[in-house]
């Protein structure tokens, strides 16, 4: 909301007329399923969620804020910064604007936090930045974070958006599919809880490796997830892909995800199922986390 | 040779498929087909059979021979049918006892429509997370191309052999140059910069070995059926934790 012509000198008689603060140019984001243009402010205070129900895409830390009991999440293993691991033409300049487009250092946050009262691990991708592709790094956090909550008994919740394995990082990224889902089943054999939600996009190394491990499966209404892109299927089989293919509602009705959960239904949602699997003696253990 | 001519040696026509290993290198196969729940995957070849006398068993990723052969096995794509067949087969052999020996040829696993609505993902996904538990040894042997995830589902493995000549990347050489610098051309930078030849992937630490194909691919199938006897005959001694938890510390350094 910022007034016409606020930051330079009006050129003539005309762009003066901008300057009496009546005029304001507001930002809006146009929905691609109905057209509405919402205020880029309200979009923000509506969980960046249009008024038809279509769910724009959300950074990680508004996330965070959202489904986390307000003030309890404490970040882990913000060390991790990823490198050249290959030397990959170009790479080092393709971070550097990542972050500076994200203002994040890597595409996943992980942590620890409480949801409706009950503590647990969390990781959250973010989109911003390369589209959450995963590198060794994003691979090494979501690992640690497997580990954190095998060791500390603690249920994982975990938000995917991904279009794959960072090809910059060449056959190390594809390894971070192995190294994470190691530690989902040393987790998972030790009878801990894992739930995952699935956002837009979900593709590739992501979905081939820890988004489809979880115990229970989620997913935002309308998000893409796949293993193939379809841009490559249809370079592939030749032929235009039927309207809603690798949409959430396309893959409930193929039986691979177990509900779909709206972005405002998913605080009350995860409380719930954490609240059902929560164990009777943990109150003692864990509360060194927070 | 430079990389884009081991990409190009690697999908040659005429060089050895899974089925000729099989043929060459193990006695009294028998091929077991399905996984049980949609129908049968020619693209993956999977069995029991016999090693120097010792039970093993063998799966593999076969492009096919023939045109109509290679029509029939999808060119070595896997649906996700294939990966649940190789994944029963994995199971079946941990409860036997039987070592697991996997070839992996395959340019990827399959992208269409059926494989995405029998859950291509989630078979693969299936597949990494249960081998890094199986209680039993798994070697896996590259020979000819590596092709991303579809490749990895059959590679979580405890050895993992490269021939000189075979490949293994998280995208295509195509994929790549297309998608990085939209430029379908750049396909011989791109197999520099991504680091699949043998000798790279060695250097990483990502495979154990490399298997010379100066000699031809008789002396290929001797060699991998010597390593083979060796490298299962130390496994043997190792009980089945010991064994676990060193592949996960084999993919955890990563």
């Amino acid at each position: 909301m910022i007034p016409k012509g606020l930051f330079r000198q009006p050129k003539n008689e005309l762009e003066k007329s901008g300057l009496g603060g009546e005029e304001f140019v507001e930002i809006t984001q146009t929905c691609p399923k109905c057209g509405f243009e919402t205020p880029m402010s309200d979009l923000r205070n509506q969980n960046e969620v249009c008024k038809c129900g279509y769910h724009f895409r959300m950074n990680a830390r508004q996330r965070i804020a959202l489904v986390t009991d307000e003030g309890s999440f404490r970040e882990l293993f913000t060390e991790e910064m990823s490198k050249d691991v290959i030397g990959f033409p170009n790479y080092e300049e393709k971070l550097k604007q990542a972050k500076l487009k994200s203002g994040e250092d890597e595409a996943v946050i992980c942590g620890c936090a409480k949801i409706g009262g009950v503590e647990c691990a969390l990781f959250v991708m973010e989109p911003n930045f390369m589209i959450g592709s995963m590198g060794t790094v994003v691979g090494e956090k979501i690992t640690r974070v497997f580990e954190y909550a095998t060791e500390k008994s603690l249920p994982v919740v975990g938000y995917t958006v991904s279009g794959g394995a960072r090809m910059q990082e060449g056959i190390m990224s594809l390894m971070q599919m192995a190294k994470t889902s190691g530690a989902v089943k040393r987790h998972s054999d030790a009878g801990n809880l894992y739930v995952v939600v699935l956002t837009d996009p979900t593709t590739g190394g992501v979905s081939a490796s820890f988004a489809m491990e979880g115990d229970i499966i989620l997913s935002e209404p309308g998000a893409l997830i796949g293993f193939a892109g379809p841009r490559v299927i249809e370079q592939t089989i030749r032929k235009k892909l039927p309207e809603g293919f690798q949409r959430a509602e396309f893959l409930l009705e193929h039986g691979f995800i177990d509900a779909i959960a709206p972005r405002n239904e998913q605080r009350e949602l995860l409380s719930k199922i954490l609240s059902i699997h929560e164990k009777p003696h943990c109150e003692e253990d864990n509360h060194d986390c927070l | 040779m430079t990389a884009y001519d081991k990409v190009c040696a690697a999908r040659a026509k005429g060089r050895p498929t899974g089925v000729k290993y099989i043929e060459e290198i193990f006695t009294d196969f028998i091929e077991f087909h399905g996984d049980r729940r949609f129908s049968d995957d020619a693209a993956v070849v999977g069995g029991i059979a016999r090693l120097n006398g010792e039970s093993v068993t063998v799966i593999a990723l076969e492009k096919g021979a023939t045109t109509k052969d290679k029509i029939a096995r999808n060119f070595g794509s896997a649906n996700p049918e294939g990966y649940r067949k190789a994944l029963r087969l994995m199971k079946q052999a941990e409860k036997f006892h039987r070592p697991v020996i996997c070839f992996v040829d395959t340019s990827g696993a399959f992208p269409g429509i059926g494989a995405e609505e029998r859950g291509q993902a989630s078979a693969i996904a299936e597949n990494i997370m249960e081998m890094m538990t199986l209680k039993t040894p798994i070697i896996s042997v590259f020979i000819g191309e590596g092709g991303s995830g579809g490749a990895l589902a059959l590679a979580v493995a405890d050895e993992v052999w490269m021939l000189e000549n075979s490949i293994y990347s998280v995208i295509s050489p195509e994929g790549c140059a297309s998608i990085l610098w939209k430029d379908a051309k750049k396909v011989k930078e791109a197999s520099e910069s991504l680091k699949l030849t043998a000798e790279d992937l060695k250097e990483l630490g990502v495979i154990e070995r490399i298997i010379s194909e100066e000699e031809g691919f008789d002396a290929v199938f001797a060699e991998v059926k010597s390593l083979l006897t060796e490298t299962l005959d130390k496994e043997k001694s190792m009980d089945a934790e010991e064994l676990t938890a060193k592949r996960y510390e084999r993919f955890r350094a990563f």
